[in-house]
């Protein structure tokens, strides 16, 4: 597996690609910033968001107790899973106790709208080896799962894919004779194609935006009404749910919907905002509520408050680095600044690089609909990664060197009149020995003397 | 007033006149400045790595030179803000400009640089002290640094597309992430350029230098500027 830093490398190679990378990611942001300030309480709205979600991760097993009565009473299934491989294990045992049909190949069809846990727990794969057929409705989704990529995005999961790529694939995989480009006639091609398979869907998956302790319904948002025509259609529906997506009553909907698209895409709502609260006549409803580290999350004073977080993207679409690297430079179902403080929870050995692929500039921090202070996270990320020993020993040592220098007045004096010699030592290019920085830009021009030189020279003579 | 002056290490070893004309504009402006010898830094290259228990010693040496003073004024955003954050002090350290906007209630200064200036925020300065408002807030607009140019005479500061974009410097990020910190920095340049600056102008030598690196790589004529070294222009 690659490194960040060696990730962003390769996809720095083609320069216009990350020009017009950025630029797609920033247009987002402009939307954002265009919507947002029609809101003249948009920064209350933040503030009151945050407030919930503080409160509701403080009384979180309170709350889901009584999701769990509510929607008990509302007849759907709660079943409870410990990590993503028992998420994975309880959605295969529901799909094969339900009695379905199969399909021609002997499958069972499964329809799925957008669900980041479900790419985080890795289910696609476990139902496919067993003999599930799995469809993502969401176009981006079935875009990536027909070129068997991971998403780049929470929100736009293909938005590193150009309209011709796109055009490409459909061809390959779609039967399309020639490689449309035109956007309007690509996506006709994907409703028809997407139409059967809801047609012929036996079961529908679809995640969930967020819970509502005090009735028991949980509300899913999308732009294309996939999870709504597979969940109305098909005879099952599970809704797979991270435990922190709970909020007390219904009424602060209210305040996390006029938050979530505006902070994602700029629209004023997604399209679709529906609310699950009962299975009809005949219809089995689950819903899997799974832990997956977040418990362990919650338990780091540090770390806790990224558990508020309601998956909007716009800290990615505002990270001059994201922009610059790409979704898929994270390695890791969520990318870009909040991926890089959920990441270290979930495996700190794997995703020990991702605190440090940030310049610390705050701006993600700033957009967070719900106030996480992600900056000052990765701060503490990286801290803490130090201290368990899982960054690299060269780098231990040249720190220890810098302490040394820096926190002796003599020494640090008598290295910068080494002249040259301070180079070497100088913060900014310590951690290397083939001096990464000469690569695209000159070094600083050494002047004959030092500030403390020429202060002592012209000012204490007097 | 007395002012304690602490001056960077980087800016003390390669951009000496960057503190010499912090030094005579506090002067100029009615201050007296001291300047403690044994200084070195802040300590916040080890720390951003996440060697923070290594800048315990920079932090202690800060401590005993500059304890004893009721304001400490730092020509970068970063060096102050990250004081600010982890060195319990006696006194208030302050950045340059917002010492010079809250404190010295600056209003008018005499000096003329006739040139088309492009000012790049520094994110630690303006995100994290709040000497300008940020693009991504829904809050009134106003800039500490930009109050002072405009009190330039001939200085005509430049509409920037992306006007508070980080540079990319980022400390050892600038060379862990090379790639990105250099590609980062290219486009800051660019927006510069594309708007015609003569100078790029900022709080934070460190971002400066960063862009300075690029811009000389490029072979371009224009030319970096500490905010200090235009106001204390003649």
């Amino acid at each position: 597996m690659m490194t960040h830093s060696q990730a962003a490398d390769v996809f720095n190679k083609d320069e216009p690609r990350v020009d017009w990378h950025n630029a797609t990611l920033w247009n987002v942001r402009k939307k954002r910033d265009k919507a947002a300030v029609q809101i003249p309480e948009w920064e209350k709205l933040r503030a009151i968001a945050s407030q919930i979600k503080a409160h509701s991760l403080s009384n979180l097993s309170s709350y889901l107790e009584n999701f769990e009565k509510k929607a008990s009473e509302n007849g759907v299934t709660v079943h409870w899973a410990k990590n993503g491989e028992e998420h994975n294990r309880i959605v295969l045992e529901i799909i094969q106790k339900a009695g379905l049909n199969k399909n021609s190949q002997g499958k069972i069809p499964m329809v799925k709208s957008k669900s980041m846990l479900t790419e985080e727990c890795h289910l696609n794969s476990h139902l496919e080896n067993n003999y599930v057929d799995v469809i993502d409705t969401d176009l981006g989704e079935r875009i990536i799962q027909l070129r068997k990529e991971p998403p780049s995005h929470i929100v736009a999961p293909a938005i590193h894919l150009m309209k011709e790529e796109v055009g490409e694939t459909f061809h390959e995989h779609l039967g399309v004779p020639n490689i449309e480009t035109i956007p309007e006639k690509l996506v006709e091609i994907a409703r028809h194609h997407l139409r059967e398979k809801f047609l012929a869907a036996e079961v529908a998956l679809t995640g969930v935006n967020f819970a509502v302790a005090e009735t028991g319904e949980f509300v899913v948002c999308t732009n294309e009404g996939n999870a709504d025509m597979g969940a109305n259609l098909a005879k099952v529906h599970i809704a797979s749910m991270g435990l922190e997506k709970i909020i007390p009553k219904r009424k602060h909907l209210g305040v996390f919907l006029r938050l979530l698209a505006r902070s994602a895409t700029g629209q004023p709502l997604t399209i679709y905002t529906s609310h699950f609260k009962k299975p009809r006549q005949g219809q089995q409803m689950h819903i899997v509520i799974v832990d997956n580290g977040r418990s362990r999350q919650l338990g780091r004073p540090d770390f806790r408050n990224s558990l508020k977080c309601i998956r909007c993207g716009a800290c990615m679409n505002t990270c001059p680095v994201y922009r610059r690297s790409g979704g898929h430079s994270y390695h890791s179902t969520v990318g870009g600044p909040i991926g890089s403080i959920l990441a270290p929870n979930l495996d700190m050995k794997k995703n020990a690089d991702l605190p440090f692929a940030s310049t610390l500039c705050g701006s993600c921090s700033n957009v967070c609909p719900v106030k996480i202070d992600i900056h000052d996270q990765l701060y503490k990320w990286r801290q803490e990664l130090v201290k368990s020993g899982y960054t690299p020993k060269v780098k231990s040592l040249s720190m220890q060197m810098m302490r040394f220098t820096l926190s002796h007045p003599g020494v640090f004096n008598f290295a910068g009149k080494m002249g040259k010699g301070v180079l070497k030592n100088a913060p900014f290019l310590i951690n290397n020995f083939l001096n990464p920085w000469y690569k695209q830009r000159e070094m600083p021009e050494v002047p004959q003397d030092s500030f403390t030189e020429w202060y002592i020279k012209n000012r204490t003579k007097e | 007033m007395r002012v304690a002056l602490f001056i960077p290490c980087y800016v003390n070893q390669f951009y000496p006149q960057v503190a010499v004309a912090s030094l005579e504009l506090l002067e100029k402006l009615g201050c007296e400045v001291v300047y403690p010898l044994e200084q070195t830094c802040c300590g916040q290259p080890m720390a951003n790595s996440g060697y923070q228990h290594l800048s315990k010693d920079c932090e202690t040496l800060f401590q005993e030179n500059f304890d004893q003073y009721e304001y400490i004024v730092c020509p970068s955003g970063s060096c102050t803000l990250h004081i600010k954050d982890h060195v319990e002090l006696k006194g208030k350290i302050m950045e340059l400009s917002e010492f010079l906007v809250d404190v010295l209630k600056v209003e008018k200064l005499n000096v003329s640089f006739p040139h088309k200036v492009g000012l790049h925020q520094s994110c630690h300065g303006q995100r994290g002290l709040k000497i300008s408002s940020m693009s991504e807030l829904m809050s009134p607009s106003f800039s500490k640094p930009e109050h002072l140019l405009n009190m330039v005479s001939g200085l005509s500061l430049i509409e920037l597309e992306k006007k508070d974009e980080c540079c990319g410097f980022g400390g050892t990020f600038c060379v862990s992430e090379e790639a990105i910190s250099a590609k980062m920095g290219k486009d800051r340049v660019k927006d510069h350029l594309d708007h015609e600056a003569e100078f790029i102008t900022g709080n934070d030598m460190s971002c400066l230098m960063h862009l300075e690196g690029i811009l000389r790589r490029k072979g371009s004529s224009v030319k970096v500027k500490h905010i200090a070294e235009i106001l204390n222009a003649s």
